[in-house]
């Protein structure tokens, strides 16, 4: 009921960014979606791939800090107010969201959200309670 | 009055060497017969007391290092019961470890009567007011130049650090003549009085006596400029006794030496052998003037070099050239001591590597200190409110384990640059 994220440490220099995707072309890992969050001195790239324990090792090898985690993706409808609606539910649920971000899929009609919160699965089975779909790691490929 | 003790500032260089041979004779049986230590290093360095007869004869002596301090803690190193102890100091360890310093009534005197020469060497008198700025405690910084404004009869303030804008109005309000802190600290008061909209020309203020951090003639221009002074160096360790081991005269141009209670040597620093005069090495000092603890052979770490060509001042005391640097790798910063082994130890008890790099710098005359460590997987988390938590709670161990502020900066593996293998540690780029 959860999907792979890779998360990476980035250092805020000119090039860095492009060194740490360019290592992922290398090896042909397909990005499906990606977030930066960022401060003044650093970032974290976030990354939803093809081949999570792949791009994990290929991290490992080329020295850069990089960990996965589970977290929670939802298919939300394309219509206006239905982001909004997810994260009412979540929230009248009392689950915080650590962060979100979203990605389009060849589905015209809806949009994937991944959501970072601390219990994937109650915040899974509130999401599905409410008419969500949740996505799965082979959903996206 | 010119002089705080003429008759021992401007001694003939026979009576002051008799003096020192007397003192230091007093001051070797002393560490010989009460400090195990002392017995234990002259012993091995088949010397006893007898045989120092005048004050040539202490190249005989061993050295004494910080270590010995340190493996001393608290008071191995005195040389007198604690009945007859009236004050403690402490400075900075690496690794925990205060340096502990003992002061008997007459070492007190001894020290007021070091910093009363100086004060009256950069021309202060009994009618002024002392602005003392340099932290009040375990320090000896505040009570150092507390003593000597006392012991001058001057109006002393005892202000401590903090609280800028407060310490202007108190300098405007009581007139104060004198000022002492650290340079940078007077640098950022000049900030003040501008961002405050005072002409420093409207203040009484007439002298500054900065220590306890390097500071070079340049700072010297701007300090006297932004606060309207003159501005003049003083020099002084908590080993040996606190500031007032040395001072500058209106010459500006090298430190007189107390050198009647603070016999100073330099020697090279790695064959520990004496150079002649004029040329660098490092400063060594003897406390014959002390009784609690009468250090043999210091080695301060500091570089320096002693030049007895006479001095338009009229003193005859040795000068010693303002220090240019460490023999260790030992940092000043915001004038307290801070010892690369001392961050490493506090990133170790965060469970990080020991990989990490210090760069140190100065901005708007204020002393920065950056702590850059790579970051590791196991430290690594998605969230960056998790890594911004914990860098905040290093530098909080940071600032306990220092007593001075470190800002923490998580940058990649690897990207330290390392020479030899080793990361080079630390990156100095205060231009002093």
């Amino acid at each position: 009921m959860s999907i792979k994220q890779i998360s990476v440490f980035v250092e805020n220099r000119p090039g860095r960014l492009a060194e740490i995707t360019g290592v992922l072309a290398d090896n042909g890992i397909d990005i499906r979606a990606l977030s930066v969050a960022d401060t003044a001195e650093y970032g974290i790239l976030r990354l939803i791939v093809d081949k999570p324990e792949k791009t994990l090792d290929i991290f490992k090898q080329s020295n850069i800090t990089a960990n996965v985690k589970d977290v929670l993706a939802a298919a939300v409808p394309d219509t206006p107010g239905s982001f909004a609606k997810a994260v009412r539910i979540l929230t009248d649920s009392g689950i915080s969201i650590e962060y979100a971000y979203a990605f389009i899929t060849p589905k015209k009609d809806q949009a994937y959200v991944i959501f970072r919160v601390a219990d994937n699965d109650k915040a899974g089975a509130v999401l599905s309670r409410a008419g969500f779909s949740l996505i799965e790691q082979d959903d996206i490929f | 009055m010119n002089y705080y003790n003429e008759h021992i500032e401007t001694a003939s260089a026979d009576k002051m060497r008799a003096l020192q041979s007397e003192r230091l004779k007093t001051a070797v049986g002393r560490c010989y017969n009460n400090v195990p230590l002392y017995k234990k290093k002259l012993d091995e360095a088949g010397v006893k007391p007898a045989d120092i007869k005048t004050i040539d004869d202490i190249i005989k002596l061993p050295f004494t290092t910080k270590q010995d301090l340190r493996d001393s803690y608290p008071f191995d190193m005195f040389a007198v019961p604690m009945g007859d102890i009236v004050r403690i100091h402490a400075s900075s360890g690496t690794t925990g470890k205060q340096t502990v310093v003992g002061y008997t009534k007459n070492d007190i005197d001894v020290w007021s009567e070091g910093a009363a020469r100086s004060l009256i060497a950069y021309g202060a008198a009994k009618t002024d007011v002392f602005h003392v700025s340099y932290g009040y405690g375990l320090f000896t910084g505040g009570l150092g130049l507390h003593y000597g404004s006392e012991t001058i009869g001057a109006a002393t303030v005892p202000v401590s650090a903090g609280n800028t804008e407060r310490q202007v109005e108190i300098m405007r309000d009581f007139g104060s003549d004198v000022l002492c802190c650290t340079p940078s600290y007077a640098m950022f008061i000049g900030e003040t009085l501008k961002k405050m909209n005072i002409d420093p020309k409207s203040l009484k203020l007439r002298i500054g006596i900065f220590g306890a951090e390097p500071w070079t003639e340049n700072m010297r221009l701007e300090i006297e400029k932004a606060l309207a002074i003159d501005a003049y160096d003083i020099y002084g360790l908590s080993e040996v006794a606190g500031p007032g081991v040395s001072f500058e005269c209106k010459e500006k141009n090298g430190l007189h030496v107390n050198e009647d209670f603070f016999y100073p040597e330099i020697v090279d620093k790695d064959t520990l052998e004496p150079v002649p005069d004029g040329e660098y090495g490092e400063l060594v000092f003897t406390c014959i003037g002390k009784e609690a603890m009468p250090l043999l052979r210091y080695r301060t770490r500091d570089v320096s070099a002693l030049t007895r060509e006479k001095c338009p001042c009229g003193r005859t005391l040795v000068k010693m050239l303002r220090p240019k640097g460490r023999t260790d790798d030992m940092l000043i910063i915001r004038g307290v001591n801070v010892f690369p082994s001392q961050i490493e130890h506090v990133i170790l008890s965060f469970g990080m590597e020991p990989n990490y790099q210090i760069v140190v710098d100065r901005e708007n005359n204020l002393d920065t200190m950056t702590v850059k460590i790579e970051m590791s997987e196991k430290f690594f988390s998605d969230e960056i409110k998790q890594l911004e938590a914990a860098q905040k709670k290093i530098s909080e161990g940071l600032m306990s384990a220092l007593s001075v502020s470190a800002k923490v900066r998580l940058v990649e593996p690897d990207s330290i640059p390392r020479s030899m293998g080793k990361a080079v540690r630390v990156v100095d780029s205060r231009r002093i």
